[in-house]
């Protein structure tokens, strides 16, 4: 019995404990300590070259140590960075940017040589940096610097939207002629002091950042693959930030108080990918009737334990341009029915590639085709190979599960929906529509622009071939000592913002 | 045939076997769909940008050329560099042997003695109480997967009780042994089932033997006759379990390693085999293939020393 009695009062006086925490005005902003933050990894090909950044992990670290000329604010709208503004020529091929005055943690300054010298490393033909495509448009030949802290980029054609190409995916400024990435020296928040490939890296504040020290003395990432991992370590005291937790954990933890969650909204979109050159999706009534089948608050529920909200089969909810006077899809049964009928389409069964490759996939998928029950269409769901699912889906089959991090929607139009473009899921080909994105991006009329993304996403709203049913929001699990974590969506400026962190 | 030339016939069929195994996986991994530069691409497989990493890793040099470069490599101890990361292969390996021999070690070391005690303790008894619980403790044991016992254990011990570090996130590994309690716990559950259930049968068929019944009749002590004579021949056939035992454990338990976040060759392996680091596979493979020669290798000559009427497979 006295075990049991003191068992009890253990657990009494945790609660008392977890009370007290509770129940305490939040503290302000402090300095000081050392945060742990574990996220998943890539084991011993981890890189802290930024201009290879690929992964979460890396994107995160890059971001401690690094800065780019631009980054994505919480509307996922261009935000001036090292820059501190630009000014385009009249015709919009020429931009003039004007540093920050910011050091490199070896004390140099950030000059037009280093941010030239960096574009020139992602540009070169020989390499493949993930920011290539974004920056391609700079013509460097004819780029230069104009004094000690102005640069001029000229373009190979006029672009409006050019601030989201310095702030692309792994457009990092480096200094000239770094290629040694084992010391990395950059201009960013933190500054290095050691990295274990697939284990941890520790950095420390840089008390110089041009936008203010951090308030962490350190900053340590931690791996660990498996989310259960990070969420037990987070639970056990290990770890203070544990990165991506899926929407069961968040659930099954938000009231215990051993663990704070945040979520950001909007952080990814959930969609199936019709392919419009082949059939059965090469007609336009099969598409819309999939649009309909899909019973979208239902999705969210089921694959995303509520935390999302369904989608309009548009991308962006919430982002600069995106067309929130479209009116929400709903499961029209009968309507769907109808549509399968007149598309000739009866009995027929459709295979719907999918794979573990982004979480929520194939349990989405699985929903979907039971959704899809008893309007004549058959959906059968087929498991792919989670390595290589991208670049399957973009050449086979005509119907398949897809989910895209935030970027800006001239970028996903840009990467996804030209003629041309080199990741065209849906094969989404329309001369008409090149058209209006060419009229978007090289028109300095702002009102001219609007229309012209408005009257893109209509068409795509009305016979694309995404059907998107959901943004998910990404959720991150913090010890409730941590302080200052913003719930911008992934990919963005504030995720993973580790300068602005503070431990009580 | 002497043990020593009996072993070097092995060590020499061993190599053979180790290029076999080398050249299998090639093989196997040019037939997984995809490659290194489809897998870094990830979701933006523009296929220029495919194209240009592959001309990058050099991937596009015919794989027999490849394989070539590579075996040539070998005898100088040369593994190749990593497709993806461009460090050398042998780092990687490095970095993963020490997690994954802090691990095999102890659990090796606590194995035989625990097993042998259970088992002869088991067999001392045999058909008596303290038997039937052992017997039903060690199949109920041997019952559970590696995975669930450790996400039992990590929950109860680790997040619930407090009592021992859930996880090894961020740890180094020497410097806190008490991160490796609950991972050895789960890698000895059921090995230990396994030997201590062969030494019992063993111990139990030589305590009925005719020797030992000689033994007895000269005189011999109890203790004597069970510990020196019996004991040894029980042992015979555990040894083999044991090597079994021993490779499973050095090539990195995978499991055990993805919940504890134990950065062995297990999750080595898993990796580079998602990144198509065919370098690093097949680095791996001659390290798994070596391991599994020379513990067999071992353990037909320490059970030949142990019972030497055992006959040795040639």
């Amino acid at each position: 019995m006295t075990f049991t009695r003191r068992t009890l009062l253990g657990v009494t006086a945790v609660l008392l404990t977890g009370c007290g925490t509770g129940t305490s005005a939040p503290t302000g902003p402090r300095s000081g300590g050392r945060l742990r933050a574990a996220f998943a990894g890539g084991g011993a090909k981890e890189v802290l070259d930024p201009h290879l950044a690929n992964l979460f992990v890396e994107a995160a670290r890059a971001k401690a140590l690094y800065d780019k000329l631009a980054d994505l604010g919480s509307d996922v709208a261009p935000q001036p960075r090292l820059a501190e503004r630009w000014e385009p020529s009249a015709d919009l091929t020429r931009w003039r940017i004007t540093l920050r005055k910011a050091v490199f943690h070896d004390g140099k300054p950030v000059r037009p040589a280093d941010v030239l010298a960096s574009y020139a490393r992602i540009l070169d033909p020989k390499r493949a940096f993930r920011a290539k495509s974004s920056l391609a448009l700079i013509d460097l030949a004819n780029s230069r610097a104009v004094d000690d802290r102005t640069v001029e980029f000229a373009l190979t054609r006029p672009f409006v939207e050019f601030p989201n190409a310095l702030a692309a995916f792994g457009a990092y400024i480096t200094p000239e002629g770094a290629e040694d990435f084992t010391k990395p020296v950059g201009s960013g928040p933190f500054s290095f002091v050691s990295f274990e490939p697939g284990k941890s890296a520790l950095l420390k504040r840089n008390p110089d950042y041009w936008e203010g020290a951090p308030l962490l003395d350190e900053l340590e990432f931690v791996i660990a693959n498996e989310e259960s991992a990070r969420t037990n370590a987070l639970l056990g005291g290990q770890v203070e930030y544990a990165h991506d937790l899926t929407p069961t954990t968040a659930r099954a933890n938000e009231a215990g108080g051993r663990m704070t969650i945040h979520r950001a909204p909007n952080s990814a979109v959930q969609a199936f990918a019709m392919k419009l050159d082949r059939p059965p999706f090469d007609n336009r009534d099969l598409r819309e009737a999939l649009f309909l089948l899909a019973d979208r608050p239902q999705l969210v529920e089921s694959v995303l334990a509520g935390s999302g909200q369904p989608a309009n089969d548009l991308f962006g909810k919430g982002y600069q341009h995106y067309a929130d006077d479209i009116p929400q899809r709903a499961r029209d049964l009968d309507k769907a029915k109808f549509l399968i009928r007149k598309a000739g389409a009866e009995g027929l069964t459709v295979k719907l590639d999918t794979s573990t490759a982004a979480a929520g996939m194939v349990e989405a998928a699985t929903v979907f085709a039971d959704q899809a029950k008893g309007s004549g269409l058959t959906i059968e769901v087929a498991m792919g190979n989670k390595d290589t699912y991208w670049s399957d889906i973009l050449k086979n089959g005509a119907l398949s599960s897809f989910r895209s991090g935030a970027m800006p929607i001239e970028t996903h139009i840009a990467q996804r929906l030209l003629s041309g473009a080199g990741t065209n899921v849906t094969k989404w080909q329309r001369p008409e529509f090149d058209a209006l994105y060419a009229t978007a991006v090289s028109t300095s009329d702002s009102g001219a622009r609007d229309a012209a993304y408005r009257e893109m996403q209509r068409s795509l709203h009305a016979e694309g071939g995404y059907l998107m049913w959901g943004f998910a929001d990404w959720i991150v699990g913090a010890a409730p000592s941590v302080g200052g974590i913003s719930t911008a969506p992934a990919n963005t400026l504030d995720w993973a913002r580790f300068d602005k962190v503070w431990l009580r | 045939m002497t043990l020593r030339a009996y072993a070097s016939r092995r060590l020499l069929l061993g190599l053979v076997q180790v290029l076999a195994v080398a050249t299998a996986v090639f093989l196997l991994v040019q037939a997984l769909p995809g490659d290194a530069a489809v897998a870094l691409a990830g979701d933006q497989p523009d296929p220029a940008r495919i194209a240009a990493i592959r001309t990058a890793m050099g991937l596009d040099r015919p794989a027999p050329a490849r394989y070539a470069d590579w075996l040539l490599g070998l005898p100088r101890l040369d593994f190749g560099v990593s497709l993806v990361s461009g460090r050398p292969v042998a780092e990687f390996l490095a970095a993963g042997v020490g997690p994954t021999l802090l691990l095999a070690v102890p659990t090796l070391v606590l194995l035989l003695p625990i097993s042998v005690l259970v088992g002869v303790t088991a067999a001392l008894n045999e058909g008596g109480r303290l038997d039937r619980v052992l017997t039903s403790l060690t199949t109920g044991l041997h019952s559970i997967p590696e995975f669930a016992l450790a996400v039992v254990l990590v929950a109860v011990f680790g997040v619930q009780l407090g009592w021992l570090p859930p996880t090894a996130v961020g740890v180094d590994l020497a410097a806190n042994p008490a991160v490796l309690v609950l991972p050895l716990v789960v890698l000895l559950a059921r090995p230990v089932c396994t030997i201590s259930r062969l030494v019992r049968a063993g111990m139990v068929d030589a305590l009925s033997s005719d020797y030992v019944r000689h033994a007895r009749r000269l005189g011999l002590t109890e203790t004597r006759v069970r510990y020196r004579h019996a004991l040894p021949n029980a042992l015979a056939p555990a040894v083999q379990q044991v090597a079994r035992t021993a490779d499973w454990l050095l090539g990195g338990v995978i499991v055990v390693e993805a919940v504890f976040v134990v950065p062995g060759l297990g999750t080595t392996l898993v990796d580079a085999v998602a990144a198509r680091d065919l370098p690093v596979v097949q680095g791996l493979a001659v390290v798994f293939a070596v391991t599994t020669v020379v513990v067999n290798l071992a353990a037909d000559v320490i059970a030949f020393r142990l019972a030497p009427r055992t006959e040795v497979a040639t």
